[in-house]
């Protein structure tokens, strides 16, 4: 429907940002250009189409009634419990855990799996993590004692994966990396470190945020025991995430919330679970959002990841090479574009991050500015902050062309050299 | 309406606070500190070391170190030309007054914000708020601190508070 035709090996992203009706919105006079699309993506119109056919026609409770809406509601609700499955190869739909967001599946992990840790254990962590897969193991660590360790990254924003297999140890109970950087775009060889890590027994959580939502990313695959990644920047509704764990290890995790669903037997001193995944779903669930989801997957399966990737690779290319053809810019990352996601951080020596958002605003440009929740990746690229243009399947060529003639005009204002062109 | 759409960026940095922020005042070190403060916008890294010299009640001198946009860099820099002589309390007052007006208030009459007033614009960019206010609440919680007899004060921009 949306791609030219479902064999195409690439598609036109003008015609499916037609598609995403916030695209035709102005800012400050000027067409929006959204490149923040690692904070959250824009929502295509299939995808609000199907939240208003979702209350329209299907509300009502899930699991919990016999009548026809009860009993259609929890057919979509578990259709997409099997198609996120399918998505990201997960060989067993009952692995996939519906949560808020990427964070709380973290969370879940960090506490539900942390309690098997105890003084002495280590956790095995990057130095290039986002917040959400940090703090939760701090949280861990002041709890049971547990030691934290970090892989250092080099220059090019690349880990040092020589350290990784100095530091790894029959110590190390977990290792949890992220699998695209959202600060430097790098991609991390998540199989190869899990294949190390399983040789020391250590048990592996891949931060999917970034990676699930512009790379094919298959579970199995990677051979990891835990994935992490949230719907909303993946073109699906915000409110909704999802842990994919294997069944094995979901079975041995005791549930973080109590309540309704979770359950399997309640006396008033006593309670048993529920089968997984529902053990870990307490409450009402985010239905709405979560069947509303499926129109956001079925345009990523349309347009195949492998075009999606490429159609990022190309314009990260561009943008990197047009960054650096203004001249005096710190671009963060590795230099090539087939090493790195589509999201590009860069830094003018002479103009905040901030100034320089603020400008590109006036221009209908969303960038990010700021620290993008990695303070400690922030203290060792030496930097308070920077800013970040990040891609999504509907930028095209234009929109990295506004950026520059933003930053062009950014610098004149601020009568740094390299304006005049 | 300006050049650049429904925003007008020069009423946000005017020639004032652009020169402030190229040749930022208060970069020298005192020779004597008796009031220190560390401030942290934690949502966007800024950070300002602010140290203050007092004799008796009155301010003596303010150093400012630290990085930051340009509206945190030249609203420090004011602050540093503008607080010196007063006295604690009225450097207090200033900081609320301030606040104030970075939350749509206007000067009283009979202030003398000096160049302060070029920062006004900055209300018209709510995101920016908190850089315009991160190394006044620094200096108050500076001075609170000095106050309750603390050399040293931890400053985030989140506990800035409602206007
Ligand atoms: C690498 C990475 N991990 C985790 C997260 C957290 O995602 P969410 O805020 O949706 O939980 C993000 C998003 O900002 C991210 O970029």
């Amino acid at each position: 429907m949306l791609a030219p035709s479902p064999q195409a090996s690439s598609f036109d992203p003008k015609v499916l940002a037609a598609h995403f009706p916030i695209l035709s919105r102005t800012v400050h006079g000027r067409r929006l250009v959204y490149l923040d699309n690692a904070a959250t993506t824009q929502k295509p119109d299939t995808v609000l189409a199907a939240l208003a056919r979702y209350y329209t026609t299907l509300n009502a409770n899930v699991h919990r009634g016999v009548h026809t809406l009860a009993e259609e509601a929890t057919a979509a609700f578990e259709f997409t419990r099997r198609r996120v499955a399918r998505f990201v190869g997960a060989p067993d739909p009952r692995g996939v855990i519906m949560t808020r967001n990427a964070t709380e599946a973290l969370n879940l992990v960090a506490r539900s799996w942390g309690e098997r840790l105890s003084v002495g254990d280590e956790v095995l962590l990057t130095e290039m993590e986002h917040h959400s897969n940090l703090v939760p193991w701090i949280m861990l660590a002041r709890q049971r004692g547990v030691a934290l360790r970090h892989v250092p990254i080099d220059d090019n924003g690349r880990l040092n994966l020589r350290v990784f297999a100095q530091l790894l140890s029959p110590r190390t109970r977990i290792v949890a990396v992220t699998a695209m950087s959202n600060v430097l775009g790098t991609i991390n060889p998540v199989a190869e470190m899990a294949e190390a890590a399983r040789r020391v027994g250590a048990v592996v959580v891949v931060d999917g945020a970034q990676a699930v939502p512009h790379l094919q990313v298959d579970f199995a695959a990677l051979g990891c025991d835990f994935l992490a990644f949230s719907a909303h920047k993946m073109y699906g509704p915000t409110g909704l995430g999802f842990l994919v764990g294997r069944p094995e290890l979901l079975e041995m995790m005791q549930p973080l919330y109590g309540g309704g669903e979770m359950i399997r037997e309640v006396r008033l001193d006593y309670a048993s679970w529920n089968d997984i995944p529902y053990k870990f779903e307490a409450g009402t669930p985010n239905i709405a959002d979560a069947v509303a989801f499926t129109a956001a997957l079925d345009l990523l399966e349309e347009l195949g990841m492998d075009a999606v990737r490429r159609h990022e690779v190309e314009l990260t290319g561009y943008a990197l090479e047009r960054l650096a053809s203004l001249g005096g810019l710190e671009i963060h990352g590795p230099r090539d574009a087939s090493e790195r996601g589509g999201l590009v951080s860069f830094a003018d020596p002479q103009i905040h991050p901030h100034d320089l958002a603020t400008i590109l605003d006036t221009h209908g440009v969303a960038v990010r500015a700021g620290h993008h929740c990695a303070q400690p990746l922030m203290r060792r690229l030496g930097v308070p902050a920077t800013a970040r243009a990040s891609f999504a399947i509907y930028n095209h060529r234009d929109d990295v062309d506004a950026l520059v003639e933003g930053l062009r005009h950014a610098r004149a204002y601020f009568g740094v050299g390299g304006a005049a062109s | 309406m300006s050049e650049h759409g429904e925003v007008n960026l020069d009423e946000l940095y005017r020639e004032v606070v652009l020169d402030h922020h190229r040749h930022p005042r208060g970069r020298h070190p005192l020779p004597r500190v008796d009031a220190r403060a560390h401030g942290f916008n934690p949502v966007c890294g800024d950070e300002v070391e602010l140290a203050v010299a007092l004799d008796g009640e009155r301010i003596a001198g303010v150093e400012i170190q630290g990085h930051g946009c340009a509206i945190c860099t030249a609203s420090g820099s004011m602050m540093a030309e503008l607080v010196p002589g007063r006295s604690v309390g009225e450097a207090e007052a200033q900081v609320e007054t301030f606040r104030s007006v970075m939350h749509g208030g206007t000067w009283p009459t009979g202030s003398d914000p000096g160049d302060l007033e070029a920062l006004e614009g900055v209300k018209h960019f709510p995101v920016r708020v908190k850089c315009a206010l991160l190394p006044w609440v620094t200096l108050r919680d500076a001075l609170r601190a000095w106050r309750q007899g603390h050399a040293q004060a931890e400053t985030t921009s989140e506990e800035e508070g409602a206007p």
